[in-house]
């Protein structure tokens, strides 16, 4: 996808520029782009790193491990296909709460074991069941506590407030995430849950 | 609301450095442990970053964004969202480098602490890269169909951008 989009780009560039008239800027524009982005780079490496550095003092000293436990009763309500010991519901829970904090390198691993987890008691090997589904979309509309990229983007840039942002990027993903949260519902209330005697709950899903 | 910011920020940090001695964690090992994952992060991310970066300081050179935000004013007046940040919101579900690259011009251009700067860092804050997080969790497992994921998931993006620019209005930070 990226190949195509970025063929796009520079297309679109050449086109545009000759139709607008704008074809002298675009002759310095790649390598000032090529500049820009380097020293973007080094302004960025600052902020990113004092991040992910707290959170990992955050990992290692267990507090997302307490967040996971907080987390987990909603977590089993959106996704009551699996019982709260399953394997793939604790690493669900371990995937959302590495994504809250941000940590980007443990919560894709965590969400690919989730997901192998989950696909192990789903009936069908083409289509995802109902709790497959609100996990990837969880993943789709993730909520951070510190929006790292952003911050250190906005620093770079010289603002006087890079952290203003906060309350409305919390506010603006809680809220995106509750409309994925309601679709899901709506869209595969169809598909129905049933508990097996083993405690571990099987999915039956009508929509193969 | 910009208090809570400024406030949140040291917080944290206080937060979880005293959080993580209470439990005996070796702080500073742990943090530089941590700043090493971000410059590989960040590392990794240098190549994609940089070609976007081209891409889109060339598009803003050849006039297109103008272009495009001319042709898009009369639908986002409607919604109440100013048409420069439209083409990050496109860019933002499909790749993340690319949407920083863009946020970054618009950041260049009409400064961090502006309307649209800050409109613009809470749109890109506010969701993932939507389009590779199904890829990667699906194609793991190896399921063909997504089911009702893209829908679902692409209207939680259309909210996260709206309320991102009404949020940053109404609580008028």
């Amino acid at each position: 996808m990226l190949n195509k989009m970025w063929f796009g780009m520079v297309v679109a560039a050449f086109l545009c520029a000759v139709m607008t008239g704008h074809i002298e800027e675009l002759s310095s524009a790649a390598a000032t782009g090529a500049d820009k982005s380097i020293q973007l780079l080094l302004s960025m490496a600052g902020v990113m790193c004092l991040w992910s550095g707290m959170m990992k003092i955050a990992e290692q000293s267990g507090l997302t491990r307490g967040m996971a436990q907080v987390l987990s009763p909603l977590l089993c309500r959106l996704m009551p296909d699996y019982a709260k010991e399953s394997r793939a519901m604790q690493a669900v829970c371990a995937n959302v709460t590495a994504n809250i904090f941000g940590l980007g390198n443990a919560a894709t691993p965590l969400g690919i074991l989730a997901m192998k987890e989950m696909q192990k008691e789903n009936r069908s090997l083409r289509t995802p069941n109902r709790s497959m589904t609100m996990f990837v979309v969880l993943n789709t509309a993730s909520v951070q506590l510190m929006p790292t990229t952003i911050a250190a983007l906005r620093q770079a840039a010289g603002s006087e407030t890079p952290y203003a942002i906060l309350v409305p990027v919390w506010l603006s993903s809680i809220g995106a995430l509750t409309v994925g949260i309601l679709l899901v519902t709506c869209l595969t209330s169809r598909m129905g849950v049933i508990r097996t005697k083993t405690g571990t709950k099987k999915v039956r899903s009508r929509t193969t | 609301m910009e208090r809570i910011g400024t406030y949140a920020v040291p917080l944290i940090v206080v937060g979880i450095v005293v959080f993580g001695m209470c439990r005996k964690t070796a702080v500073f090992d742990c943090f530089t442990a941590g700043v090493k994952e971000g410059l590989s992060s960040l590392l990794a991310m240098a190549p994609s970053l940089i070609g976007l970066v081209v891409g889109v300081t060339m598009l803003e050179a050849s006039g297109f964004f103008t272009l495009a935000a001319q042709v898009l004013s009369p639908i986002c007046q409607w919604f109440g969202i100013p048409s420069e940040v439209v083409p990050l919101g496109l860019m933002r579900p499909i790749t993340g480098s690319g949407s920083f690259a863009m946020l970054n011009s618009l950041l260049e251009q009409h400064g961090a602490d502006s309307f649209i700067g800050k409109a613009a860092s809470v749109m890109a804050g506010s969701t993932e890269t939507t389009f590779y997080a199904i890829t990667v969790y699906y194609g793991a497992v190896g399921l063909k169909k997504t089911g009702y994921t893209v829908p679902a998931a692409l209207a939680a993006d259309m909210t996260g951008m709206l309320l991102a620019v009404w949020t940053v209005r109404l609580l008028g930070v």
